[in-house]
């Protein structure tokens, strides 16, 4: 039997050696099929590792787009009267020149808030952060040599480029991308001569995330999948690290979700295709009926929101997991209650089912049936503040180690408290009627699962851009960004409260014509000013990114951070297979940090005689 | 320390991955059709609702898919026998049988169609034809894999695997799934209407 180098010095491959379960897959030789030529190493990949770095930078190229955008929007509401030619290059006649001012054509001003939400929502948030993660850490942290189908992983990604080479597409129409809001609620998104987007700018919109369901699902059945069925020896479902349970429930939400979404897809294809009328009735075009009657716009807003809902935790969650992890390597504590960070997470992923009609209390829902939905709402807060004393709980007395990515990790647990709180206000039937549809929507959502979740992204990449890259990022530069981040992100968004609870609605291209809003002129500016100092941070975490991957500083040791989970124990160059030899064995749980006076117990060390388990 | 000599790969996998990923991408294709259900429902429920009677022919279809289901299962019991002649017949008939499926669904809509049950005049109408043409593509999905499962049995030697037996597996039950999901969709029409 070929046997592999062990490096008997390296007590972590002694131990793999010793422990570990033999697959025979160093005899096999199965890194060359997937590694043989430069298209199947980098291109139509099967590595799991590889397929987290396409979603990783593709996530990121949508994400600057999608951030650029909204600095173009926030110009308009923040400095309605500046003159705006100097993006005339690149966008074009959705600049229009009035004597000498270039002014933001208002149709594009809202394609640019819809096209803002999508990217946002679906390519960065979800594709960007729950498939590079899932896709990196599932088979690292669970001990698989891989996911439990490499192909169907690789046509998941494939299928979100698609998705994003068409909607990239609907960007350069002459008639512009779809502008009816992230949403698309019909009418709007099902009558194509509604507005200049709703044609085929809408028909793209449909084709493209009808490609990005068929890649979550791809996806969410490999990570579902591989998490049951490939654990190594000794990996209990309750010695799994957190994020391995956070991405699980992100993966079950996405697969029991995507499909209500899709089949509201198919039934909007229908009406603006081919003549049916599910969602239209006693609809007037420029005071002509229309002979489409019998439907009901509301019914695709359930059908939206029944996904909508759990999307919001399918961003979350994995940002939760990478979080609790964060925290306590470099707390360098356990993570306080785990037991009750597991059920919390499940309970989330529960009632993420049962209250997507708190986004329609104002759509003419019966007030009755809101009530439940108030009552399942409101009871989301137990599992969230069960998180957030536990991740404080985890910090209190902690060897605090502050790294970007604890950084990033401690403001995650701000943002989330920041804005889980106001989602308590919104919550409520009663105090919705004056809030909806107001920049205190923008400001809760923006914080609690824009700038919470991004913040979750990037504990994850400063974290283990090692283990991606082998080189680190650099740490002045992520502090900065850090530090410009949050400062930045709560000068943009505190001040939307104030307005939202004065009734400035959201998704007005100007309030100069408004005697109640316009007062709020210099308030608009000024987040405006945040929003672009913001952005230029962002630009500098970009910049930090791509440099480090080739001349960051070398990763020297397998686990520089000390910490406990099976990724550290594979080797800095990670091939394919994941481990040259033997799978390791698992025989504690992942968080015996400062244990007996041992600062930190990899997972793979059995237990000492007479030790008691971290975990009981 | 004890020594443990049990093999976590076959103790743990006791369903086949690949047959569990199946397993889960139903769960998918459930929640697809409970959408559409549960729309059909509030849709019913806000009146201005066309009712039409099933057409015969949905009836024979079903016979013809629950007759397939059971001749693949034969199939795939003579396979795990080493019976090659039932093996490739009883495929045979199961695809015959799938497409005879099809066939008797388009005859229902024709029928359904002529009786005037539009697809755009009323939303029941357009209900109808959306969840049993998408149970339909799926149908077709599974006439797909009996295809290939036709293409391995005719080009392949035949020798029964464990690999083979698992892809055999794959085949069997999504067709089995999508039978039992056609009997919920036509209890479901014929139920609320």
């Amino acid at each position: 039997m070929a046997h592999v180098h062990v490096n008997p010095n390296d007590p972590v491959e002694v131990l793999i050696e010793e422990q570990g379960y033999d697959d025979h897959f160093h005899e096999h030789h199965h890194g060359d099929k997937y590694q043989s030529s430069f298209i199947g190493h980098y291109i139509f990949s099967m590595d799991h590792k590889i397929i987290a770095r396409q979603f990783l930078i593709t996530g990121m190229f949508w994400a600057i787009i999608g951030a650029a955008m909204s600095i173009v929007f926030r110009l308009q509401l923040g400095f309605p009267e500046a003159d705006l030619q100097w993006i005339k290059p690149i966008l074009g006649k959705w600049i229009t020149v009035n004597e000498g001012v270039g002014q933001l054509s208002p149709e594009f001003y809202y394609a640019l808030v819809t096209m803002h939400g999508t990217i946002l929502v679906f390519f960065v948030l979800t594709a960007g952060l729950s498939g590079t993660f899932s896709n990196l850490l599932i088979p690292l942290q669970v001990g698989a040599r891989d996911m439990a189908s490499p192909f169907l992983n690789m046509l998941s990604y494939w299928f979100f480029f698609l998705a994003s080479v068409v909607m990239f597409y609907s960007l350069f129409l002459s008639t512009g991308p779809f502008a009816g809001g992230w949403t698309a609620y019909p009418p709007l998104s099902a009558l194509p001569q509604a507005s200049s987007g709703s044609g085929t700018g809408m028909t793209l919109w449909l084709v493209s995330l009808t490609l990005f369901v068929v890649s979550a699902l791809l996806g969410g059945i490999n990570y579902i999948t591989t998490i049951l069925n490939l654990r190594t020896k000794g990996m209990t479902m309750f010695r799994m690290p957190l994020p391995m349970w956070a991405f699980f429930v992100t993966a079950i939400l996405g697969v029991l979700s995507f499909p209500v979404l899709a089949s509201g897809f198919f039934m909007l294809m229908f009406d603006r295709g081919l003549g049916t009328s599910f969602f239209l009735s006693e609809i007037f075009i420029e005071g002509q009926a229309l002979d489409r009657v019998g439907g009901s716009p509301i019914l695709y807003q359930h059908l939206f929101w029944f996904l909508g809902h759990p999307e919001v935790y399918i961003i979350i969650l994995p940002a939760m997991g990478i979080v609790s992890e964060v925290l306590s390597v470099h707390a360098r504590k356990p993570i306080f209650g785990y037991m009750a960070m597991v059920y919390s997470i499940l309970g989330i992923g529960f009632l993420a089912f049962i209250v997507w009609a708190h986004h329609m209390f104002m759509s003419g829902v019966n007030p009755f049936l809101s009530n439940f939905f108030v009552i399942f709402t409101l009871i989301i807060a137990v599992p969230s503040a069960v998180k957030v004393f536990n991740w404080i709980t985890t910090l209190w007395g902690g060897n605090i180690r502050f790294t970007s990515s604890m950084l990033f990790s401690i403001g995650f647990v701000s943002m989330f408290i920041s804005g889980g709180l106001t989602g308590i206000f919104l919550g409520n039937s009663a105090i919705d009627i004056q809030l909806h549809d107001t920049y205190f929507v923008v400001a809760h959502f923006h914080i609690v699962m824009g700038v919470a979740a991004f913040f979750g992204m990037y504990a994850g990449v400063y974290h283990w851009f090692p283990k991606m890259f082998g080189r680190f990022m650099n740490e002045t530069l992520g502090k900065i960004h850090f530090w410009v981040t949050l400062v930045g992100a709560y000068a943009i968004f505190w001040p939307m409260h104030y307005l939202g609870m004065a009734g400035v609605p959201r998704r007005y291209y100007s309030f100069e014509t408004f005697d109640a809003f316009k007062h709020f002129g210099e308030m608009n500016q000024f987040i405006t000013v945040a929003a672009v100092v913001v952005f230029a941070a962002q630009v500098l975490m970009v910049i930090n990114f791509f440099y480090s991957i080739f001349n960051g500083k070398k990763m020297t040791t397998k686990n520089p951070y000390g910490a406990n989970t099976l990724e550290w124990t594979t080797p800095i160059e990670t091939g394919h297979g994941n481990w040259p030899g033997k799978i390791p064995s698992v025989h504690r749980w992942p968080y015996d940090y400062g244990k007996d006076g041992k600062e930190f117990v990899p997972q793979i060390f059995p237990l000492e005689e007479g030790e008691v388990a971290g975990d009981h | 320390m004890k020594t443990q000599t049990i093999n976590p790969l076959t103790v743990r996998n006791r369903i086949h991955p690949q047959l569990f990923a199946l397993y889960i991408a139903f769960g998918s294709i459930m929640m697809m059709f409970a959408a559409l259900t549960s729309a059909y429902i509030v849709k019913h429920a806000q009146g201005d609702w066309l009712e039409y009677i099933i057409p015969d022919y949905f009836y024979f279809s079903t016979a013809t898919l629950l007759l397939s289901s059971v001749t693949l299962h034969l199939s795939y019991n003579s396979f795990t026998k080493n019976k090659e002649g039932g093996y490739k017949s009883l495929l045979l008939v199961s695809f015959v049988l799938g497409v005879a499926f099809v066939v008797l669904q388009y005859k229902g809509w024709i029928t359904l169609f002529e009786g005037g049950v539009d697809f755009v005049a009323n939303v029941s109408g357009s209900f109808m034809y959306l969840i049993t043409g998408l149970h339909a593509l799926h149908i077709i999905g599974g006439i797909g894999a009996i295809t290939v499962a036709i293409l391995h049995a005719y080009t392949l030697p035949f020798i029964v695997t464990e690999k083979r037996k698992t892809r055999f597996k794959l085949v069997l039950h999504y067709w089995h799934f999508v039978d039992v999901l056609w009997i919920y969709l036509l209890c479901f029409l014929m139920f609320v209407k």
